[in-house]
């Protein structure tokens, strides 16, 4: 579709929202042609701005009339492409919905607008004594709605889950224009839960009903450093193996130790091979008995330091090295990609040394972080893009990680969703049938498919007419209390 | 019928105590996998016969009668893959099972290795498939969340016999839409559950229950109202907690469960924060109603916000009929029970009434079973505004709504 196709609605969307929220400018377009995986990209045909549900309701009508697709936009962290504009439409951006609407401390939970940041929503209950739980590393920037497209997680979600397991409400726009509200209270399909890691291809999230957590009384965190990913990964099993569940455990191997050193100094115990991080939180003397537990754990398999921290400050300093790994591996490496899959954790030895090995044979270094409790593996695969091949080479190794995760039963994302990255990875992970299947459910919320086309599937299903064989009649129907399909 | 005897599967004429909602289908099969489901599907479909899907028949009589029903498919006989009925994976804390497994035998398998399938307020007879089409849960969904968030992947049998598996057997995963939310709940409407995969809990080293009767409601704080406020902020961090008013007109009998190490000295900081409503007791076993339903004829479960309880509670009670009151208070899912005999015009004037009460509250109501006879002019679902987009997805799934028709919301 040609720019000029764009003129009309583009000028009905200034009528509609004002120029000053209507971006159509090539040089300010670009603002927007990538979110946080970098290498795809595209100029958006528009970009508009709205401030309220009723009017991206008003500019989804306006996409249909003509045909649009439409993406939604958050902070653009995310690292799948998933808000990958489309040069022939719109993005939507939510940098204007920005309001917490409601703090309800006795029903414990909070309403905000979808393009709040996590970390507002815990800072603004904080005081109260609460948080929400689920905390991905990018949680200062990353918007509520983002986090909802993607059921991000965070370290803590081995403990508390993710973003689905602690939405209750949502108000969306439907890809064909409608405000629908979806709530854990009502009855019929669990739409919130299907909305909820849909990646913006069910339509936009314009209102977030998140449940509060209470703040615990106790937590202890402590750091563990092991000669090799082996003995650490020997003692994250039997933490989880002797009944504990801590709030969250973390891994990094000496690679990735050496560029949070870089970075920010974190002062990790020298000689490290693996790094530990485990915290422990909840009522005081169940943490108390758990430390003990986790400090033994550790020893016996082979830890040769053990620090603690018991404040924030001195836990602070433990996960600094940790929260600054991705942006770290700068320091060490000129350009990396940033892989996400999961095993199980029981796989984690083997899928590591087959990582290794995998470095070896290509000659490109990998960097390990990990979320070791739940087996979500984050690779860093690190190579210099000033040497001819070397990204190429990165890339295999990257895609080779991929089908290790899928080989040992595991999944070819455990948070950063498919997005374009992983569409093509997907039919190894699932059969034409299930994928087919999946877009059953995408057709039933957008036929059309103007929402966010092109990510998750790597190809669009025809949706049709659904030919409908209609038989009997309900007795609610017959009694005017239910309207038949 | 000679099309479903040429798939192998077992198949006999339906027996009376096989009835859905009174409905009694015309043959039961009994196929033992996955595959065999999908063959009596493509039958089901070129036959155009109407499919209910059944595990133990615990509840059956849940939900609108079908308009038809040509065919039960009874899943306690299914077995995965591997030829067995759970693959545990007890490092991974992970368990795939057949839907048609009942969860006594789930609970007795997982136990041999101290871990559980933290799902409670379900009876142990009955099949996780039919746990999971009914999505009842219990006092512990105040910690642990229920079956939606406990189900990591799941395979099902659509009406035109697609097999099609979501999720996987990893906690951590985000690949593709998640269709175990989606058959959570679904009524057997949307297709079979033939497989499960659950996230698994460790069982807790120590169990201990406080309980006070006839919680006092003098005192500026609404009694109730204010010790489960307390108790859901309680640092001592209670798993569950219950409430039990066998009669509209008495004072409710509170208790709060703790888990975990240290479960004792925890359980003690609760006592003494419930003391000031009445007198706490501990005890190492649950009260005698804990995690029973209040009633087994006439049963409604009610949903609002949490802060919300207390008004639904004085809601139920201004109804003016012996309605027995039950569940998890702090999450605000409350089961109602009343008389077989209520009668269906007395019946229908408390779901309305009551129904339009919670509305005023942000919740919602539904029958949960209720004979036909007293439910006949009643909506057992309630009103959503998300109904016209159920209806697409049932479009979708089931075009020629052969799979437990008019059983669902707004006759779906
Ligand atoms: C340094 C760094 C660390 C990270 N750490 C984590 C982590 O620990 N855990 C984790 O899970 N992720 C992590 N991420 C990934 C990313 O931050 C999350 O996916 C986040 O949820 C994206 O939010 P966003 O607002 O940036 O969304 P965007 O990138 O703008 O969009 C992401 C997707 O959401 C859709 N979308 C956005 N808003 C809406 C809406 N209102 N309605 C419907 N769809 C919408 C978009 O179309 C797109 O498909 C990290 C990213 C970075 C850069």
């Amino acid at each position: 579709m040609s720019a000029k196709t764009l003129d009309e609605p583009a000028r009905r969307f200034e009528e509609l929202l004002g120029p000053g929220s209507v971006i159509t400018d090539p040089v300010r377009l670009r603002t927007y042609e990538c979110d946080g995986l970098t290498h795809h990209r595209a100029t958006p045909g528009v970009v508009v701005l709205p401030e309220s549900a009723e009017q991206i309701a008003a500019v989804v009508r306006i996409c249909n009339e003509y045909g649009l697709p439409f993406v939604a936009r958050g902070a653009g962290t995310g690292l799948s492409g998933g808000a990958l504009p489309r040069t022939d439409g719109v993005l939507v951006v939510t940098s204007k919905m920005r309001r917490i609407l409601s703090v309800d401390v006795p029903n414990r939970r909070a309403t905000v607008e979808p393009g709040v940041t996590n970390l507002a929503i815990t800072e603004a209950v904080r005081d109260l004594g609460y948080y929400y739980a689920p905390d991905p590393s990018s949680q200062q920037v990353c918007t509520i709605g983002g986090n909802v497209a993607e059921n991000s997680g965070g370290a803590h979600c081995l403990k508390y889950g993710f973003t689905v397991n602690h939405v209750v409400g949502l108000e969306i726009v439907t890809p064909d224009g409608d405000i629908v509200e979806l709530a854990d209270v009502d009855s019929g399909y669990d739409l919130l839960g299907t909305f909820v890691g849909s990646e913006g291809t069910l339509g936009i999230a314009t209102k977030v009903v998140v449940r509060l957590s209470r703040l615990p009384e106790t937590v202890t965190t402590l750091l563990a450093a092991f000669e090799d990913i082996e003995r650490g990964g020997r003692a994250v099993s039997a933490i989880i193996g002797g009944g504990i569940v801590p709030a969250a455990i973390e891994m990094m191997d000496a690679l990735a130790v050496e560029a949070a050193e870089a970075a920010v100094a974190c002062a990790y115990p020298e000689g490290a091979g693996a790094v530990l991080i485990v915290e422990l939180d909840g009522p005081a003397e169940e943490v108390a008995h758990q430390f003990g537990e986790v400090t033994r754990i550790c020893r016996e398999n082979g830890a040769f330091e053990i620090r603690v921290a018991d404040d924030p400050v001195e836990r602070a300093a433990i996960w600094r090295g940790r929260k600054s790994a991705f942006a770290a591996v700068g320091r060490i490496s000129p350009a990396y990609i940033v892989q996400d899959g999961v095993v199980p954790r029981t796989a984690l030895p083997e899928v590591l040394a087959r990582i290794d090995g995998l470095s070896r044979e290509y000659g490109i270094r990998v960097a390990n972080v990990f979320h070791a409790g739940d087996g979500n593996l984050h690779p860093l695969v690190l190579f210099d893009d000033a040497e001819p091949g070397a990204g190429e080479r990165a890339e295999i190794v990257s895609g080779r990680i991929l089908d290790l995760c899928i080989e040992h039963g595991g999944s070819i994302t455990g948070e950063h969703g498919v997005g374009v990255d992983k569409s093509r990875y997907m039919p190894k992970m699932f059969s034409d049938d299930d994928l087919d299947t999946m877009q059953l459910v995408r057709c039933a919320f957008d036929p059309r498919g103007l929402s966010n086309p092109g990510k998750i599937f790597p190809t669009p299903r025809l949706c049709g007419e659904v030919p409908g064989v209609r038989k009997g009649v309900h007795p609610l129907v017959e009694s005017g209390q239910a309207e038949h399909f | 019928m000679e099309a479903l005897h040429e798939t192998g599967v077992t198949v006999h004429p339906a027996t009376p105590d096989r009835t859905v909602g009174g409905v009694l289908p015309r043959w039961v099969a009994l196929p033992e996998s996955t595959d065999e489901v999908a063959a009596l599907m493509r039958v089901s479909a070129a036959h155009d016969l109407a499919v209910v899907p059944a595990g133990g028949g615990t509840k059956l009589g849940w939900g609108d009668p079908p308009e038809r029903c040509d065919l039960l498919i009874d899943t306690r006989r299914l077995l995965l893959g591997n030829g067995s009925t759970v693959e545990h994976s007890a490092g991974d804390l992970v368990a795939r099972v057949s839907a048609g497994l009942a969860l006594d035998v789930l609970d007795s398998t997982l136990s041999r290795f101290g871990q559980e399938l933290a799902l409670d307020g379900v009876p142990r007879t009955g099949t996780v498939g039919g746990m999971l089409a009914t999505a009842v849960a219990g006092p512990r969904r105040f910690r642990y969340g229920t079956a939606r968030d406990l189900l990591i992947g799941i395979t099902v049998v659509l009406a035109d016999g697609t097999i099609a598996s979501s999720g996987g057997n990893v906690v951590k995963n985000v690949a593709g839409y998640d269709l175990g939310k989606l058959f959570t709940g679904s009524y057997g409407t949307l297709g079979v559950i033939t497989e499960a995969v659950f996230r698994l809990h460790p069982i807790p080293a120590d169990r201990r229950w406080i309980t006070v009767e006839r919680v006092s409601q003098a005192g500026a704080g609404h009694g109730t109202a204010a010790l489960v406020t307390e108790l859901a902020a309680a640092l001592a961090e209670p798993s569950a907690i219950e409430l039990d008013r066998p009669d509209p007109l008495g004072a409710p009998t509170l208790s709060a469960l703790v888990e975990g190490v240290a479960a004792g000295s925890r359980a003690e900081t609760l006592r003494r924060l419930m003391d000031g409503y009445g007198s706490a007791l501990i005890t190492a076993e649950a009260p005698a109603w804990w995690a029973v339903p209040p009633g087994a004829d006439v049963l409604l479960e009610l949903r609002v916000p949490p802060a919300a309880a207390h008004l639904a509670l004085r809601a139920v009670a201004a109804r003016g009929l012996p309605a027995r009151v039950r569940g998890s208070v702090a999450s605000a899912v409350l089961r109602v029970a009343l008389p077989a005999d209520v009668g269906e015009a007395a019946f229908a004037g408390f779901v309305t009434g009551l129904r339009d009460d919670l509305r005023e509250l942000g919740g919602g109501l539904t029958v949960l079973t209720a004979p036909p006879e007293i439910a006949r002019r009643v909506d057992r679902w309630g009103p959503s505004g998300a109904l016209p987009l159920m209806r697409r997805i049932k479009e979708r799934f089931d075009p020629d709504r052969r799979m437990s028709p008019g059983r669902f919301a707004g006759g779906i």
